[in-house]
């Protein structure tokens, strides 16, 4: 009973309450009025995501037909029957040289997810062993103050997604620190406010793109002569200052309309400055900074593919980019394979911040 | 210092009440005017008012008339227009802990425990006193509000009642010089609000604190006052009529029901209310 009512928190926590649905439909512990309840909680999500894959899988196919008809046509025309032929029999075969290059179906995707992983397990272990074979060497080297060896062997998949998950929490961190202390600021003083506007209302509005394009611009110079690899703290950096907006305009806001029953509280007990911030203004606007935050966190992530994509920092947009470019016969489905890895991970990013934002929230009323 | 010469009682009684017989709060020719499109709005003009020092004062009057401002001005809150409020003969400049507020609603931080709460006043007059000593003394009062179970309980997890019940407590611990109650009970169903009146009453016979008290309800008026004082309805409001209220103290409220001046007290309020 007890590592039920657990479950069921930490799905809910992770937003996927419908799974402790599914979970009690099992262990009969769903009632009679509970059953409309569990249709819509559990059975209509389900549904859905299998409809989607049905409508996803046909599209796919009807998309492949038109290619491969396209493909024979073409080959008809410039070089006759016999070609025309070959082509058929070669698509109908499955060969991997010659298949329509179109919307993999999502049995395709799923393929090129495992063997995604697969491709992670041999990189892995192959760095394992790498850090293994060289870990007596390095520590001569080091001893002799050279630097040690490093794994330089392409990255995984997976290895991408928690390099881009760095780039975002370093962006992240970055739009937190500018953000939160320049939104008190302005939230306090509408002389820093009226100072501001102008410059948030021009700002916020500006393209990733661009603002990789200005960091790009400063940061080449500033690190002008170093030979490390810039396109981490380019990336980083331009993640930070597109999503940092939503903190701060939240953060100002809440500053500003502290409710005035808790300010007239302070000006009775004089509370000093520092203590009015600490002890009422900060506590009383916390729900509405971390929504700011929350936006930040699903910004940074979503600008994040483009930016990395632009700096050729590794991470899942430089994946994305690369595969494209490589045009090899799975490469439309590891594609789609980061597709869902950036919306799942996205998706999560998301719920941990909910569950921040309801945590520090005083009201405690649930947060969509 | 001022000393009150009028008086609708004898001097005996008067003495016996208030040995010292000083004004505590004094309101000079207060005026307050708010600025409109249309000209000058004039909310409060020519308003006097004496309390004594350990007196207990209720103000009634028609809604809109004026009441709450008065209170906000007192308490520093509301900037003055025109005369002057002086506590014990100085003039009062902003809002400050020897003035001690109860408001309407409870404005608890509601992220913050019910002795976090009382505390923040507690740290801020207290600061000298060690933190042990400074946490009875917000412990002493919660006690004594009835919510020695509920020290460490979220403001934001207790019911209305309770919440006022801290900011009782929170008024209290601070040890002002006069404590202003804005309509503390408004928002409370009729049961609870005659709780926390006995409540009230309890703390502030042992405390003594000078109180102005704004209220809707005749019935507390008379129940927890010395003086109730009526307010003319505005705009210019002013006070129309005071009327003593002659009960030994403590109090309980049977016996001011059954008091035989209780029913003339009351007819006199509301022949003021309704005219």
């Amino acid at each position: 009973m007890k590592a039920s009512i657990a479950l069921g928190r930490v799905t809910k926590f992770i937003g996927l309450g419908f799974l402790t649905s599914i979970k009690d439909l099992f262990t009969g512990k769903l009632e009679k009025e509970d059953f409309k309840n569990f249709l819509r909680k559990a059975v209509v999500p389900l549904a859905s995501i299998f409809l989607f894959l049905g409508m996803w899988h046909l599209g796919s196919k009807s998309l492949y037909n038109i290619e491969a008809e396209f493909k024979i046509e073409k080959a008809l025309k410039d070089q006759g029957q016999a070609a025309a032929e070959a082509l058929k029999t070669c698509i109908a075969s499955g060969e991997s040289s010659c298949q329509p290059n179109t919307l993999p179906s999502p049995a395709q995707v799923w393929e090129s997810f495992q063997s995604l992983l697969r491709d992670h397990n041999i990189i892995s272990a192959d760095k394992a062993a790498f850090i293994e074979k060289t870990a007596a060497l390095n520590e001569k080297r080091i001893a002799a103050g050279k630097d040690a060896i490093v794994y330089t062997g392409r990255p995984s998949f997976v290895d991408q997604i928690f390099r881009s998950l760095q780039t975002v929490f370093a962006g992240f961190l970055l739009a937190l620190l500018i953000a939160v202390p320049l939104g008190i600021f302005i939230g306090l003083s509408p002389t820093l406010k009226s100072a501001f506007n102008w410059f948030i209302q021009i700002f916020k509005p500006v393209s990733p793109v661009v603002w990789y394009l200005l960091v790009f611009m400063i940061v080449k110079t500033v690190l002008i002569g170093s030979t490390d690899d810039s396109s981490f703290t380019i990336s980083f950096i331009s993640v930070g200052l597109c999503s940092m907006w939503a903190t701060l305009v939240n953060t100002a806001m809440g500053v500003s309309s502290v409710d005035k029953d808790f300010i007239n509280v302070a000006k009775v007990l004089k509370l000093g400055t520092f203590q009015k911030i600490f002890k009422v203004v900060l506590p009383s606007s916390l729900p509405l900074i971390f929504t700011g935050l929350k936006i930040t966190l699903s910004v940074a992530w979503m600008v994040l593919i483009a930016i990395e994509l632009l700096a050729q920092s590794p991470g899942l947009g430089l994946f994305v980019w690369e595969e494209f470019q490589n045009g090899a016969n799975d490469s439309n489905a590891k594609i789609i394979v980061a597709m869902f890895a950036i919306g799942i991970i996205g998706f999560l990013l998301d719920r941990i911040m909910l569950s921040i934002q309801n945590w520090v929230s005083f009201d405690k009323q649930d947060a969509i | 210092m001022s000393i009150i010469t009028e008086s609708s009682r004898t001097k005996e009684v008067l003495a016996k009440k208030y040995p010292s017989n000083e004004v505590m709060l004094d309101l000079k020719d207060l005026k307050k005017v708010y600025p409109t499109p249309k000209g000058d709005y004039v909310v409060l003009e020519d308003l006097n008012l004496q309390i004594r020092k350990e007196e207990f004062v209720t103000i009634i009057g028609h809604s809109g008339c004026g009441k709450t401002t008065m209170l906000s001005m007192i308490a520093g809150l509301n900037p003055i227009s025109g005369g002057n409020i002086s506590v014990l003969g100085k003039h009062i400049k902003g809002p400050g802990p020897d003035r001690g507020v109860i408001f309407q609603s409870p404005s608890l931080m509601p992220w913050m425990t019910s002795l976090q709460n009382v505390m923040l006043g507690v740290n801020q007059v207290f600061p000298s006193a060690t933190k042990q000593q400074r946490t009875d003394v917000a412990k002493y009062y919660l006690q004594k509000v009835g919510l020695e179970d509920a020290f460490h309980k979220k403001a934001s997890e207790l019911s209305q009642g309770m919440q006022q019940r801290v900011g009782i407590a929170r008024a209290f611990a601070i040890k002002p010089k006069v404590l202003l109650l804005d309509e503390p009970f408004g928002m409370l169903d009729s049961l609870t609000r005659g709780e926390l009146q006995d409540i009230l009453i309890e703390i502030w016979n042992k405390e003594k604190i000078t109180a102005v008290m704004i209220t809707h309800d005749v019935d507390e008026a008379i129940f927890l006052a010395d003086r109730v004082v009526m307010m003319t309805s505005g705009p210019k409001a002013k006070i129309g009529d005071v009327l003593d209220i002659n009960f030994e103290r403590p109090r309980t409220r049977k016996s001011v029901l059954e008091h035989n001046d209780y029913y003339a007290y009351r007819k006199h309020l509301i022949d003021f209310l309704e005219h």
